[in-house]
């Protein structure tokens, strides 16, 4: 059973990456981007993260993407990028390379064989319980500064994208009138 | 069926992660590129998810959240300097970008 | 008294520091004025320590500060003020005390007036060093100071090429002596375990002959090169391209005579190995016969005086060789008086005759220069050794050496060099002074020096004089405390008379026929000028040209040769390495255009490259893949 859902869903994500990575349409790659947050959702049920799983439908399929989504509604989606393609072969080849590595290492004896559990599940305790206990006793100072690094970023989006700010507060005025002069010639 | 092992996963996790490369290397258009990362990044979460579960450690899912959280803020930002990037140049085409030039 | 001995010691390098200040600004006469005095203050010390020391006092030996303690080495700056250094001392600043005033006036219209004295001080104060210092590293520092000194102030006047060439020569030259000098040095460190003179000479009587005999040449060979002794002799006579104060004081009367300073410092070496000390006497009569004869012929002024002094020094290293130390010294000291006056005496003619140096072209000056003519007779006399002046005391002495201890072929050669320095001197005197005038014709109008130059000139005139005879007995008492006290009488009175006035006759007689020959019109003698022996005299016996041939001329093609493998081998591999930097960063830098997609695969490369070192790590499990990897700081 558990099988049968992973190579399911793992042929489902591999599927919908590569559509992202592979499609020349910003709309396809989105939804498929999409599609394949949700799938790896599934894996962290899978592995009794349904937490982890909950937050990962949450925040990526409905944040992250709504905000791809809002941002894609500014540029002008209907012109393809061109994409030079050089030498997909090398592209491809490291990538596989790498992948080979981390592989072979990862299934090496001498690392699994070390590893010991640092903060151990607790039986009898729901994952989401378990969850809270460590990160608000162990990783409380790392959730407090993501939580200001999240009001940081929050911020800066909302100054970096407001109205004001295809004026350079940095640039010097001749400056912004040599770039307003290329964007005339273009 | 065989049963699925931390291997199973590990490798799930390299070949999502392959993808990503793939893509951060091969698209010009700096949409795809946050798309690339987001990939890359998922594919780190699996890894971390299962290495935990595996070992029955909380630790890897504590990671799995902090890279949410990172990825959340990186969007907001990366997204905010795009739109900016593209209201000056009407670009976002990676090529353009080279005032780096050594 | 320590007090007196370090302003004895330091007056002059303060003096040097003050013209230094001057150095780059245009002729300041303060720049002349204060060294001089500070030398008088110096003079002044040495005095009060002469004094003392003749009164009977011990001598001063101070340490300043440890200069070196490293395991067994100790040395300190230590100063010795005892009967010999004191002796020297007063020699050193009175002759630069005399020579510093007047250069004054002779330096005068030099624009390198204020350099002149700072050099100049400085070099007075390596001497004092060197004469005062209690071990041989001390005496070898005072040795190069005073030859870099020298080398400054022979090619003081740097815009003449052969005054830079004069001053490299001298310089070289005397390195080679140098490392001799230094072989020897180590030597008795070696051999003593100490390098100061008192533990290393008390340490020597119970060495090998064989090691005394090695540190004793090594040690000569050092100061042959500072006395310009042969064969190293040739940089004398061309350091008279510096301004003649200076071959006054360094070339005449001091620095040249530090070779014979330190033989007669090394006295208890010399004293265990006379085997060496016979070589050096043999050495030193040959050096002054051999100069002796190139001032016969010779037609520069201040050449014909670096040969005589040449010649001298031969003579105190014949004293010194056969073990009359405190001969040696005494005529160091007197020889020191005459010769810097006959020097500054050369001066005020040169100044007179607009630099020219060729006596044939002068003459008839004695009604001009009156007072330059006398002090340079007296002078002259002073060196031909005539009864009762400085000269016949020191000189004869060292004459009546030789005969006493029997060696009769040095006695021989000795008596007809001193006939043929009587002949060379007064040769010169008769030229400049006497006969016809020839320098009207060039258009000279001869004048006298300022009237402070000759008075400055004039206690060295008194000296040259009554040195020998009233500073003889006090000074024997006084010297013979440290140094070997042999009285050297001839016990035949009829010998002692027949040889003293015979002696005296030959020189007259030499006298008389220079003056014969050269005190009227001068004519010249182009048989005897052509003649085989005239040729071979005046090219200084051609080894300056053997030097060039087969020294100078062999060290260049070696240098050329040197030069062709350093630039294939050496600058092709410099230029290699540097070119392999050159060619990567040319074929590489298409990576940093800019471009983030190319960034981008750069970096997944650099991933790749770090992954697989570090599966190569996983899988290495055989020790020497892990030894490599970290070896190569992978890991």
């Amino acid at each position: 059973m558990e099988a049968i859902a992973f190579y399911t869903f793992a042929i489902l994500t591999t599927v919908m990456f590569l559509i992202t990575v592979l499609t020349s349409h910003a709309l396809y790659a989105l939804s498929a981007l999409a599609a394949g947050m949700i799938f790896i959702s599934a894996f962290f049920f899978l592995l009794g993260a349904d937490f982890l799983g909950a937050i990962q439908i949450i925040v990526y399929t409905g944040a992250v993407m709504a905000l791809y989504a809002f941002g894609m509604m500014f540029f002008d989606t209907t012109r393809d990028v061109v994409e030079k393609r050089t030498s997909p072969q090398l592209i491809f080849g490291l990538s596989g390379v790498a992948a080979l590595m981390v592989v072979a290492i990862f299934t090496a004896p001498i690392i699994s064989g070390n590893i010991e559990a640092l903060y151990p599940a607790i039986d009898g305790v729901g994952n989401s319980q378990m969850v809270g206990m460590v990160l608000f006793t162990k990783y409380l100072i790392p959730f407090e500064v993501a939580a200001i690094m999240l009001l940081v970023a929050m911020i800066a989006g909302i100054v970096l994208a407001g109205k004001k700010m295809d004026h350079s507060l940095t640039l010097m005025q001749d400056e912004i009138e040599c770039i307003n002069e290329e964007k005339e010639q273009v | 069926m065989m049963e699925i092992t931390l291997q199973h996963y590990m490798i799930l996790s390299v070949v999502l992660f392959a993808i990503g490369l793939i893509g951060v290397m091969r698209r010009k258009n700096l949409l795809m590129l946050f798309f690339a990362t987001e990939i890359l990044l998922n594919a780190v979460n699996i890894a971390f998810a299962a290495i935990g579960s595996y070992y029955g450690d909380m630790t890897g899912q504590m990671f799995a959240f902090f890279i949410i959280a990172i990825a959340a803020s990186e969007v907001a930002v990366g997204l905010g300097l795009l739109v900016l990037w593209y209201k000056r140049t009407g670009k976002i085409d990676l090529d353009a970008m080279t005032s780096m030039r050594g | 008294m320590e007090l007196y001995l370090y302003t004895a010691l330091f007056a002059p390098i303060v003096g040097s520091l003050f013209a230094a200040l001057f150095g780059m600004s245009k002729k300041n006469i303060i720049a002349g004025l204060v060294p001089s005095a500070l030398l008088f203050v110096s003079w002044l010390a040495s005095l009060k320590l002469l004094i003392y020391i003749l009164g009977g006092g011990e001598a001063i030996h101070v340490e300043l500060m440890t200069w070196m303690a490293t395991g067994d080495l100790y040395v300190p700056y230590g100063f010795i003020v005892d009967q010999v250094s004191v002796t020297m001392m007063m020699v050193v600043t009175t002759v630069s005390t005399v020579v510093h005033v007047y250069s004054i006036g002779y330096m005068d219209h030099d624009k390198g007036f204020n350099r002149f004295f700072a050099w100049l001080s400085a070099f007075v104060f390596s001497m004092m060093v060197l004469v005062m210092s209690d071990n041989f590293l001390g005496l070898f520092i005072g040795w190069e100071g005073v030859g870099v000194c020298s080398w400054g102030l022979i090619g003081f006047w740097y815009h003449k090429e052969v005054a830079t060439w004069a001053a490299n020569e001298a310089f070289i030259m005397n390195r080679i002596a140098d490392l001799a000098m230094l072989i020897g040095i180590f030597l008795v460190y070696w051999n003593t375990g100490s390098i100061q003179y008192e533990q290393a000479f008390a340490a020597m009587p119970g060495l090998d002959t064989a090691v005394l005999t090695s540190m004793g040449i090594f040690l000569f060979i050092g100061a042959m090169g500072k006395s310009a002794q042969f064969p190293l002799h040739t940089w004398l006579a061309d350091a008279m391209e510096g301004p003649t104060p200076v071959s006054a004081l360094i070339h005449a009367a001091t620095m040249v005579t530090a070779g014979v300073y330190l033989v007669v410092r090394a006295n208890p070496l010399y004293d265990l190995i006379p085997d060496v000390g016979l070589f050096i006497a043999s050495l030193g009569a040959f050096v002054a016969m051999f100069a002796a004869t190139m001032a016969l012929v010779n037609r520069d002024m201040k050449r014909i005086i670096a040969y005589s002094t040449l010649s001298q020094l031969g003579y105190m290293f014949v004293a010194a060789g056969l073990g009359a130390y405190w001969v040696a010294l005494f005529h160091l000291m007197a020889h020191a008086f005459f010769k810097a006056l006959l020097f500054l005496g050369a001066g005020n003619v040169m100044h007179a005759m607009h630099d020219e140096l060729d006596p044939f072209k002068m003459g008839d000056l004695k009604a001009s220069m009156k007072w330059t003519w006398i002090f340079m007779t007296l002078a002259s006399v002073a060196l031909a050794g005539i009864y009762p002046l400085a000269g016949f005391f020191s000189k004869d002495l060292i004459l009546e050496v030789s005969f006493v201890e029997h060696h009769y072929i040095l006695y021989t050669v000795l008596l007809l060099t001193a006939g043929l320095t009587a002949f060379y001197s007064f040769r010169l005197v008769a030229l400049i002074f006497h006969g016809d005038d020839r320098h009207s014709e060039n258009g000279v109008h001869p004048h006298e020096a300022y009237n402070f130059m000759l008075y400055a000139m004039l206690p060295l005139a008194i000296l040259a004089v009554v040195a020998g005879m009233i500073f003889k007995t006090p000074y024997f008492e006084m010297v013979t405390q440290v140094l070997p006290a042999i009285e050297y009488h001839i016990h035949n009175h009829t010998t002692f008379w027949i040889m003293t006035i015979g002696t005296q006759v030959f020189v007259i007689a030499a006298i008389a026929y220079a003056y014969k020959k050269y005190a009227k019109a001068v004519k010249v003698d182009k048989k005897v000028e052509s003649g085989l022996l005239y040729q071979l005299l005046y090219n200084q016996y051609f080894i300056p040209q053997f030097y060039e041939e087969y020294f100078t001329k062999t060290y260049r093609e070696l240098s050329a040769m040197m030069w062709k493998l350093d630039m294939k081998v050496v600058d092709a591999t410099v230029d290699g390495v540097a070119n392999i930097f050159y060619n990567t960063g040319k074929a590489t830098h298409t990576m940093q255009n800019g471009n983030l997609s190319t960034m981008l695969r750069w970096m997944v490369i650099g991933t790749v490259v770090l992954l697989a070192l570090a599966a190569a790590f996983t899988f290495g499990q055989s020790e020497s893949v892990v030894k490599l990897l970290s070896g190569l700081g992978a890991i």
